[in-house]
């Protein structure tokens, strides 16, 4: 027997002549975890695919078990034991969870095309509990949270008993109680003596977990060492390949006391519950609270997306009725919302007709609004250089053509291109790589400067204690603590926000 | 056509090259059209006559109208079928209103008898701005019509596909209804002109009142704000409502212009006919959206151009022209043309996957 239960030597991939991969060598001992980080395009998700069959690399061997390994097909690597967990959930939601556990192994009747449902109950139960999700089989995946389909996800890839497992990014939709669920059981999976590879953009969280952490770049390993020596520091500039000094940059706003937003016993029944809060010229404010919590609804309420029953929703001191996006945007208000893909971007339309598309109408001045096509190219261009996007021509190429930081760069252009003056952001950095975060916050600190408000709701705390002058933590539709930036501290914000009875301590 | 192709300038390509790159162009359709004709032309050489090629012209106009306005629709990722019942019941108002005298035995049972309509024809019978007054108010109630399926859509969002299929069978009855199915007959002279006339003896008239409907309709999807706002709402609607698109009002105004283009087709199939008819545009759903979807405007929403719809029309009238030279009969004509539409659908699909993958390889630098 080898030493290592998966061993990959010498591994090479290239697409249409351009290298993803070089040389690639590591191996996962039983029971270990293995960490696998690198910016977005570094060639993690390559590398996995070749593991679990989907690719096939140019050169180079795999072993299992000191047996040569090739998967020519994704089942071939089930049947070897090995299954991968997608970061995008691959669920059908209108399907049960057995279903889903089952959906390309049913078990039938013999001889006949009937399901046995029966034959499949015992297996699901026995898998759901090892993930600690109590529901019934049967329960239709639509009516799970995020987290909950998570586990649905690692439970159906126990239910092949794999020796290997394969996690990217399982934490992205996840609060941060179910993270620390979804932790436990890794580790249990770990004392089972399974071996994983976890892919992971949030350096912390690798720390904590890993046995041993391997940084890819440019799709060579730049670093491979056990977790014991590896700091974040490291890990960031082995990744990027250069030192970064710091995570955020140095704060240069200066907060007026001018208030750009005040919000007045905000109710929506259900959502959110008198919410009183304000945002200043210049100022970061944080907003802090687990998914469902409230803080994403508010946000939507506050731009005119949703209804709100009562209160008040003032900017610059004059009361807006009856809000509506349009109201919202009239009145210099810009919101950046969390997901990219289906709220912010049409990944079909050029770059430039994205960065336009809320500007446009302003630019137009004539009474049957012409598009002022030369203003249109002046401004987009002067966009992408202020905010250092890196695309192709922008007149041609589709916003789906970028990587994701560039995406997001472009989302928050084209809001810039409105000159707001305070200006909401959902999870400015959610599945961005580190390079791209540094340079988000950067230009939230910028146009804090400039002295926007700025509103950011984010559920990575250390990000907001980075870059806040004030963070508000929200839990169960209320606001449950404020706290200045001199006041800052980890384990108090989080007690707020995971506090469900806030009232009866108070 | 005015339109060529715009790589053509560039270094000299061998000639599968230039195969490959009239695969992938935008105006395949056209280049179509083309080579279907000129394949024709030996078999069937009538077609090119000045009599048939006239006739070829005089089909294309009314569908060409009606079919830009299905466009704006299909451009939200709508539908509007109700577009072949609004060129009946246009058809059937507009008609009463100026012709000169009903026959009292047929007429007399229709709900319009003694109030709008009489033996001495309706009200605007005899007046010398009976055809322009009449037009417009064709173009009116075909709008209203277009804003009430908008408004269903818009305010409630129900699926497109129900509410103008609904529309669409209620105003066919109604229009037969209005008439007791009869045909109306004795209509001003001028008004055949619209049908058969020529401006100058060179223009036709169909064709200007197309030409016109057709620039306003590349003027707003091409220079507007408003076109930006409805590729926005087609591709994408949540992001559209979050930037701030007045995503209803764009709505309501696409199947507005689409009402008001299938009336603007009704005046120019009751000109050529020199009657008004409720079952007018009974049979043309598929025509209409078939055009509209050859010339690459996709059912999905936010993709398509009313130059594409052009090529879609003048390729299906093409066909269709000479499937009729070859004097076969209508069923093998239908089941001929719905198998070219099949064909020419699904080289779109292979053609859309291929620019994909080329582009892929572009962007790899190979």
């Amino acid at each position: 027997m080898s030493e290592y239960v998966l061993k990959l030597e010498h591994i090479a991939k290239s697409f249409f002549g351009i290298a993803a991969l070089k040389d690639v060598n590591f191996g996962l001992r039983q029971g270990e975890l293995l960490s696998l980080i690198g910016e977005n395009g570094a060639g993690k998700s390559t590398l996995m695919n070749i593991v679990s069959g989907v690719l096939r690399q140019d050169s180079g061997s795999l072993y299992l078990n000191g047996e040569p390994y090739q998967p020519v097909k994704p089942s071939d690597a089930t049947d070897a034991g090995i299954a991968f967990i997608h970061q995008e959930l691959n669920l059908f939601t209108n399907l049960s969870i057995l279903d889903n556990v089952y959906i390309n192994s049913f078990k039938k009747y013999p001889g006949t095309p009937i399901i046995k449902k029966s034959a499949m109950a015992a297996r699901v139960k026995e898998v759901l509990e090892a993930v600690d999700l109590k529901v019934p089989p049967e329960t239709i995946v639509e009516k799970l949270s995020p987290g909950e389909r998570q586990l649905v996800e690692i439970a159906k890839a126990l239910s092949s008993d794999p020796k290997i497992l394969i996690f990217d990014e399982p934490t992205t939709s996840l609060t941060t109680r179910e993270t620390e669920k979804l932790f436990a059981i890794i580790e249990r999976l770990k004392e089972e003596g399974k071996s994983i590879i976890y892919i992971s953009h949030i350096l912390a969280d690798v720390q904590k977990l890993s046995d041993q952490i391997i940084v890819l770049r440019d799709g060579q390993i730049t670093d491979n060492d056990k977790k014991e020596n590896f700091t974040i520091q490291r890990m960031i500039s082995s990744m990027i390949g250069r030192e970064i000094n710091q995570l955020y940059p140095d704060k240069t706003n200066h907060p007026s006391g001018e208030k750009v937003l005040e919000l007045k016993d905000i109710s929506q029944s259900g959502i959110v519950h008198k919410i009183n809060m304000d945002v200043c010229k210049g100022e970061v404010v944080g907003m802090f609270g687990l998914m469902g919590s409230g803080r994403s609804e508010l946000a939507r309420i506050v731009y005119g997306l949703d209804p709100h029953e009562s209160g008040e929703i003032r900017v610059h001191g004059k009361e807006i009725r009856g809000i509506t996006p349009q109201k919202a945007i009239q009145n210099k208000m810009a919101f950046v919302t969390e997901n990219r893909r289906e709220e912010g971007l049409f990944m079909e339309f050029t770059i430039m007709d994205n960065l336009s598309l809320v500007s446009v109408p302003e630019k137009a001045k004539t009474k049957l609004k012409i598009v002022n096509n030369d203003s249109v190219k002046e401004s987009t261009q002067g966009m992408v250089g202020t905010l250092k996007i890196k695309c192709p021509p922008i007149e041609k190429n589709p916003a789906k053509s970028m990587s994701g930081g560039n995406q997001q760069k472009v989302v928050i252009g084209k809001w810039l291109l409105t000159e707001p003056e305070l200006l909401i952001v959902d999870e400015p950095t959610r599945g961005i790589d580190v390079g791209a975060k540094y340079e988000v916050y950067s230009i939230i600190n910028q146009l804090a400067s400039e002295g926007k408000g700025i509103w950011v709701i984010s559920s990575e705390l250390e990000e907001l204690m980075g870059i806040c002058d004030r963070i508000i933590v929200m839990g169960n539709g209320e606001i449950r603590g404020e706290l200045l930036r001199e006041e800052f501290d980890k384990e108090s914000i989080m007690k707020a926000a995971f506090n469900q009875n806030g009232k009866e301590e108070a | 056509m005015g339109v060529l192709p715009k790589k053509t300038q560039t270094k000299k390509k061998n000639p599968k090259q230039i195969v490959q790159s009239m695969f992938l162009s935008e105006y395949f359709i056209f280049y179509l059209t083309v080579i279907c004709f000129v394949c024709v032309i030996p078999f069937v050489p009538k077609i090119i006559t000045r009599s048939n090629l006239l006739n070829v012209m005089s089909n294309l106009w009314p569908l060409l109208v009606v079919a830009v306005g299905q466009t704006f629709v299909l451009l939200l990722g709508g539908i509007d079928l109700s577009q072949v019942s609004i060129i009946g019941v246009t058809s059937v108002i507009g008609t009463v209103l100026m012709s000169d005298s009903f026959n009292e035995g047929i007429f007399s049972k229709t709900p319009l008898w003694g109030w709008l309509i009489g033996p001495d024809g309706g009200p605007l019978a005899g007046s010398s701005m009976a055809i322009p007054i009449c037009i417009l108010v064709m173009l009116l109630v075909g709008t209203l019509i277009g804003i009430f399926n908008g408004f269903f859509v818009a305010q409630f969002k129900m699926p497109p596909f129900m509410v103008t299929l609904v529309t669409q069978m209620f105003l066919l009855s109604f229009a037969i209804f209005l008439t007791q199915s009869r045909n109306v007959m004795g209509l001003p002279d001028g008004f055949k002109e619209l049908g058969k006339g020529y401006l100058g003896g060179i223009i036709p008239y169909a064709a200007i009142l197309t030409l016109v409907i057709t620039v306003i309709g590349y003027f707003i999807l091409s220079k507007l704000v408003l076109g930006k706002w409805i590729y926005a709402t087609g591709a994408n609607e949540t992001a559209s409502l979050v930037s701030g698109v007045p995503i209803k009002k764009v709505t309501i105004f696409c199947y507005a212009f689409s009402g008001f283009c299938a009336a603007a087709g009704s005046a120019i199939y009751s000109a050529r006919l020199n009657m008004g008819r409720p079952t007018l545009g009974e049979d043309l759903t598929m025509d209409i959206v078939g055009a509209a979807v050859l010339g690459g405007t996709s059912l999905l929403g936010g993709k398509g151009k009313v130059t594409w719809t052009f090529f879609g029309v003048l390729f299906y009238t093409i066909l269709f022209n000479a499937l009729n030279l070859f004097n076969l009969s209508y069923y093998t004509i239908n089941i001929v043309k719905g198998f070219v539409i099949l064909v020419a659908a699904c080289l779109d699909v292979v053609r859309t996957k291929l620019a994909v993958k080329i582009s892929v390889q572009d962007e790899a630098g190979v």
